[in-house]
């Protein structure tokens, strides 16, 4: 065991000193190669440009702004493709009727309903929650329904013998832990594809702040020190938001499932 | 309590090709309160069609089955069920599976922890009170699942080839446990198996059937003392006696 962890440890630090080569490599060419700090800003560049951007509160509001339009909405997608999803698990005459209309809605890409967003929203941060909610709706409803769909029979009829019968206990007490690991996988995707979409829709004007939004500002201005900036922001949020589902739900939610799967 | 009545149940499927498959036919047998019946045959031959109908997950499509004078139109907290395959709840610990049906009466936290409890150590399991059934090697889940089935104080216990998927020595050791088992609770076992083996080591009383249409081929009293030597001359006798009758009138292979 405690090999193991040594071992862990020092590949660790392998993966920081690529890091570290890759920046110092980055400095080496922007500086000497190409120097022009518009076609490749420079480490240095771009940390002048977070001090600053940090220092204005800029950067800030901007996080702020972007992590609203997301909680809008990955919220929505949550609120309105659990349910459905498990409507449609647990009902066959439900899912009949459903499924074509979502088949249908689903292939249009998010980025295509922006101009419909700012004509129901405005420039608002509703516009950009709601293509966001368009992109992560769809793996919310698909990895819960499969999830609801693939609850073993023998649980159900398990818990049927020991005295657990009606519909709503089945869905709270089997159906849905049974489908947790897909439904929290089915969020894991909607995550990802939400955060892609938010700096798409900010990118396209659908708000007036905001990460994305602000990273076409400054290529406006040519300031692309700041672009970078921006573009590590999202990056680093989009991870944090992987971490946290890698070590806190898999973790604490479905740890009954540790030497199940390997 | 556990007196059951079985009454010309008749079952069948109706196949794709429109004509219907008979399951079971005219089956009529009755369960002594406290008696160990187990019922042999093939696969096929309705035995677990049979269990399910006890068990009211399915209902019969003519004939009746009663259990200490009710008739059974439901799955209910009378009847306890341990399946074939492993059915523990993988999200809750040993114990929280265990109470799980005494949580669906409502019975309250520190009551039901402590029935429990109690069943928990019935299976000889105190240790792995708070383990997850992934943690659990073959016999100990199953052990959960009959733990699991009594906690509700049923009035027979139903068990679908509990034993089939584990290894000889585990499956040996697990009868030898479940007879303890009913010595203590008094239970009521209807047992489905396929191992003659298995039958004759536990018990009171060898219904085999036939396949297709699963119908009762022969009844066959069981007298030797408890506990059984499976490498006893008599043991060896009964066994032969009943794989002969099988082979002879039940077809059963």
């Amino acid at each position: 065991m405690k090999r193991q962890t040594e071992e862990d440890g020092k590949n660790r630090w392998l993966g920081a000193l690529a890091i570290i080569l890759a920046i110092a490599f980055w400095q080496f060419v922007a500086e000497f190669v190409i120097r022009d700090s518009f076609i490749l800003p420079s480490p240095v560049d771009v940390l002048a440009a977070f001090i600053g951007l940090l220092g204005d509160g800029t950067l800030l509001l901007d996080i702020q702004a972007s992590l609203v339009h997301f909680a809008i909405g990955l919220g929505m997608a949550l609120l309105v493709g659990i349910p459905l999803g498990i409507m449609m698990g647990w009902n066959r005459r439900l899912d009949a009727f459903l499924d074509p209309l979502i088949e249908l809605l689903r292939p249009i890409p998010p980025l295509a309903w922006i101009p419909f967003a700012i004509i129901w929203f405005g420039l608002t941060a509703s516009a950009a929650g709601f293509i966001i909610f368009i992109g992560a709706v769809f793996p919310v409803i698909i990895n819960t329904y499969s999830g609801f769909r693939g609850v073993p029979r023998v649980f159900v009829e398990a818990a049927k013998m020991l005295g657990c019968t009606k519909n709503l206990h089945l869905i709270r007490y089997i159906a849905f832990p049974a489908a947790l690991p897909s439904v929290a996988s089915g969020i894991r995707i909607a995550t990802g594809v939400g955060w892609m979409c938010l700096v798409a829709a900010e990118l396209f004007g659908v708000s007036n702040y905001g990460l994305g939004q602000k990273l076409w500002f400054f290529y406006n201005l040519h300031q692309m020190d700041s672009v970078v900036v921006y573009m590590i922001i999202l990056g680093l949020i989009g991870l944090a938001f992987d971490m946290i589902f890698r070590y806190y739900v898999d973790r604490y939610f479905l740890r009954w499932r540790t030497g199940e799967v390997a | 309590m556990g007196r059951l009545e079985i009454r010309d149940l008749n079952q069948s499927f109706s196949k794709d090709d429109g004509s219907s498959l008979v399951v079971l036919e005219h089956m009529t047998f009755d369960v002594k309160d406290e008696e160990f019946v187990c019922i042999l045959g093939s696969s096929g031959c309705g035995k677990t069609t049979l269990l399910r109908l006890i068990a009211g997950l399915d209902l019969a499509q003519a004939g009746s089955i009663f259990l200490d004078g009710e008739e059974i139109r439901g799955t209910s907290p009378k009847v306890g069920m341990v399946f074939q395959e492993y059915s523990l709840f993988p999200w809750r610990t040993v114990i929280d599976n265990i109470a799980f049906g005494l949580e669906m009466q409502g019975v309250a936290r520190a009551e039901r922890m402590k029935t429990a409890e109690r069943y928990l150590d019935l299976v000889n399991l105190e240790q792995f009170r708070d383990s997850y059934p992934s943690e659990l090697s073959g016999g100990m889940r199953q052990r959960v699942a009959v733990a699991r089935a009594l906690a509700l104080d049923p009035a027979i216990l139903l068990m679908d080839e509990p034993f089939g998927a584990l290894d000889a020595q585990t499956r040996n050791m697990l009868q030898k446990e479940l007879l303890d088992i009913q010595d203590a609770t008094k239970k009521t076992i209807i047992f489905i198996t396929h191992s003659v083996d298995e039958a004759v080591f536990l018990s009171d009383r060898i219904i085999v059937l036939t396949p297709r249409p699963g119908r009762i081929c022969r009844t066959i009293d069981l007298d030797l003392p408890r506990p059984r030597d499976r490498t006893s001359v008599e043991f060896a006798n009964i066994r032969r006696e009943v794989l002969d009758l099988i082979n002879q009138n039940c077809s059963i292979q």
